[in-house]
């Protein structure tokens, strides 16, 4: 909308030709009769709910019985009651695993990966990517068999002689969130690298000509070079996994359900706890809206920051 | 700086010019990093194939090395696990919302790409928003909506969800192939007396197959591997869909591991092959559903 303000002319025509036909299309009103259909079922399952769980927030049900009003007091309780603070917590702890550690691995490896054309990156951009396709319950019964007490991770462990460091790592009370974490790590690195890799391909050469003509070490050719051209890339590789580790509930679902104790308990598996085992429908819904708030604004926050000026 | 054959111990300047050729420590740097995360990322892959193929006598929840290829267990999960039914509940859920999708993403984007009216790009943006906004922001009150309508336990109450879903990123997708269509060409076809609709189905349609394609897959994909909606809005067996029927199947076998990681790779297989032939169509399409304007 900001872009593209009409000038007078435009607005004038655009009055004028109200119920005539323009230039290259159709009568206005035919474009509602094509959105029609995809608007009926997006409103219904889509935006119709979304609303629901807003007014749902606001009451204390259990999904049973007559609801009562609660007011402010399910987001009030997200404040307060640590056992709703802790998702949130948990969740934070995810973003650095999902979103900082794969774009900080992307970005070190690219910057070593352009130093030519690598041969095969067909083969390595296919390979890399592929945990991205997988469904997360197939990603987290793999991943069971590696975290498991009798699993890869430990054995790799005692065939190197660091049996000490060997335990249940989904069952111990330190350990599971940041497994759950590596996880992700796993999962999104190479969406990191592939867009990466792809962005610093478009950096004109001549770029780091000049920089290395200008005597730059590897260090400064990144920072002057390949970071600022990659500033888009590095929004998009973060929007989408900060939505991916915010949006975790199949992986916790599979390899925890929450537990040891509430140690993996984050918002999006919360959400379901309550509203379908434990009967608290306005405390799950004020959870979801505010898991969706944080999105909102953690997107947001990103292209601002990262796109910064060119926006 | 001669441009002729580099030696591999050349001052590091010269080797990193781009007019010779890069030193071989360089290469092997660059190739040894690339192997190492491929490595890693298809460890778990390998892991679970391999453990889908050995023998199932093994009590060993970790992966295992087959001795021989053990059929066996895919056999087992077809039909002690009934995979074969959840595979079927699976296609029969990911075609209704590919083919859904595809025809209500075409037509509104076609409005949104090709028209102007008042309020379009309000309810675009509209459209948009679903593409970050989480299902758990949604999925408790349509579980109570589609209760209330019957449709829980029903196919319908796993497509119509997934559709709306989907049309966030179908419609944003299709918008952008819709405008970068050259104008002379919808001109062309006004000329030659073609309606709107004639235009989108005569012309736009058989045009836009790489657009098209990208969508499928990207829609299949994200059927294929949905989890939570199916988790709350399907109780009996006859419309388990397939990850749900790897959560449960972990419940109660857990120990089985062999028949599980078989379970794994029947679940995975199909979006693995797909992806395998199109690779390039998954990347640009899941790395474009963030890139908004």
């Amino acid at each position: 909308m900001r872009a593209a303000a009409p000038d007078r002319g435009g607005m004038v025509r655009r009055l004028a030709g109200r119920y005539r036909k323009r230039a290259p299309g159709e009568p206005r009103a035919v474009g509602y009769l094509y959105i029609l259909p995809a608007l009926a079922v997006f409103g219904l399952f889509l935006l119709w709910p979304l609303g629901q769980t807003a007014w749902l927030s606001l009451l204390h049900w259990d999904g049973l019985t007559r609801a009562t009003w609660a007011g402010w007091d399910n987001y009030r309780d997200l404040l307060t009651d640590p056992q709703l603070r802790a998702p949130f917590a948990h969740a934070a702890v995810l973003l650095l695993f999902y979103a900082v550690l794969p774009v900080a691995a992307g970005l070190l490896l690219t910057a070593a990966l352009t130093r030519f054309r690598v041969r095969g990156m067909t083969f390595f951009r296919t390979v890399l990517f592929l945990p991205q396709v997988l469904a997360m319950v197939v990603v987290g019964v793999a991943w069971r068999s590696i975290l498991a007490p009798d699993g890869l991770l430990n054995d790799a462990l005692g065939a190197v002689g660091l049996d000490g460091l060997t335990r249940s790592w989904l069952g111990d009370d330190r350990f599971a969130l940041p497994a759950v974490g590596v996880i992700g790590t796993w999962v999104e690195t190479g969406l990191c690298l592939v867009l990466f890799l792809a962005g610093a391909q478009r950096i004109p050469r001549e770029l780091y000509e000049a920089a290395r003509i200008d005597g730059a070490g590897a260090v400064r050719e990144f920072f002057t070079v390949t970071l600022p051209g990659l500033r888009a890339e590095v929004s998009v590789a973060l929007t989408l996994t900060v939505v991916a580790a915010l949006r975790n509930f199949d992986l916790v679902y599979i390899t925890t359900s929450g537990g040891p104790g509430n140690a993996t308990s984050v918002p999006a598996y919360e959400v379901y706890r309550r509203a379908f085992e434990t009967g608290e429908v306005g405390s799950a819904s004020a959870m979801g809206i505010t898991l969706t708030a944080v999105i909102f604004a953690l997107t947001l926050v990103v292209t601002r920051l990262v796109e910064g000026r060119s926006r | 700086m001669s441009p002729t054959k580099t030696p591999a111990r050349q001052p590091a300047r010269t080797a990193r010019t781009r007019t010779g050729t890069t030193s071989s420590l360089d290469r092997a740097v660059t190739y040894g990093l690339l192997g190492l995360f491929a490595l890693i990322a298809l460890t778990p892959l390998v892991g679970i194939l391999s453990t889908a193929l050995s023998s199932q006598t093994s009590l060993d929840t970790g992966f295992s090395l087959p001795d021989g290829l053990n059929w066996r267990n895919f056999a087992d999960a077809w039909t002690r696990g009934h995979f074969g039914r959840y595979l079927l509940s699976s296609v029969v859920v990911a075609a209704a919302v590919v083919a859904l999708t595809t025809v209500l993403a075409t037509l509104a984007a076609y409005a949104f790409g090709t028209m102007r009216f008042p309020g379009s790009q309000v309810l675009f943006h509209l459209f948009v928003l679903g593409l970050t906004l989480p299902q758990e922001a949604v999925v408790v009150p349509l579980y109570f909506d589609l209760r209330h309508w019957g449709l829980t336990d029903t196919y319908w109450g796993l497509i119509l969800p997934q559709t709306a879903q989907s049309l966030a990123f179908g419609v944003f997708w299709m918008r952008t192939y819709f405008r970068n269509v050259p104008r002379s060409l919808l001109e062309a076809a006004r000329i030659d007396g073609a309606t709107g609709f004639a235009t989108l189905t005569r012309v736009l349609v058989p045009m836009g197959r790489p657009a098209f394609a990208t969508l499928t897959v990207i829609v299949f994909m994200w059927t294929w591997n949905e989890f939570l909606l199916a988790l709350v809005m399907v109780s009996d067996e006859a419309h388990r869909t397939v990850p749900l029927g790897l959560a449960f199947f972990q419940g109660q076998h857990s120990s089985d591991t062999a028949l599980l990681a078989a379970a794994a790779t029947l679940i995975a297989l199909p979006v693995v092959l797909v992806y395998l032939v199109l690779q390039r169509r998954f990347i640009q399409g899941m790395l474009t559903g963030s890139a908004k304007e």
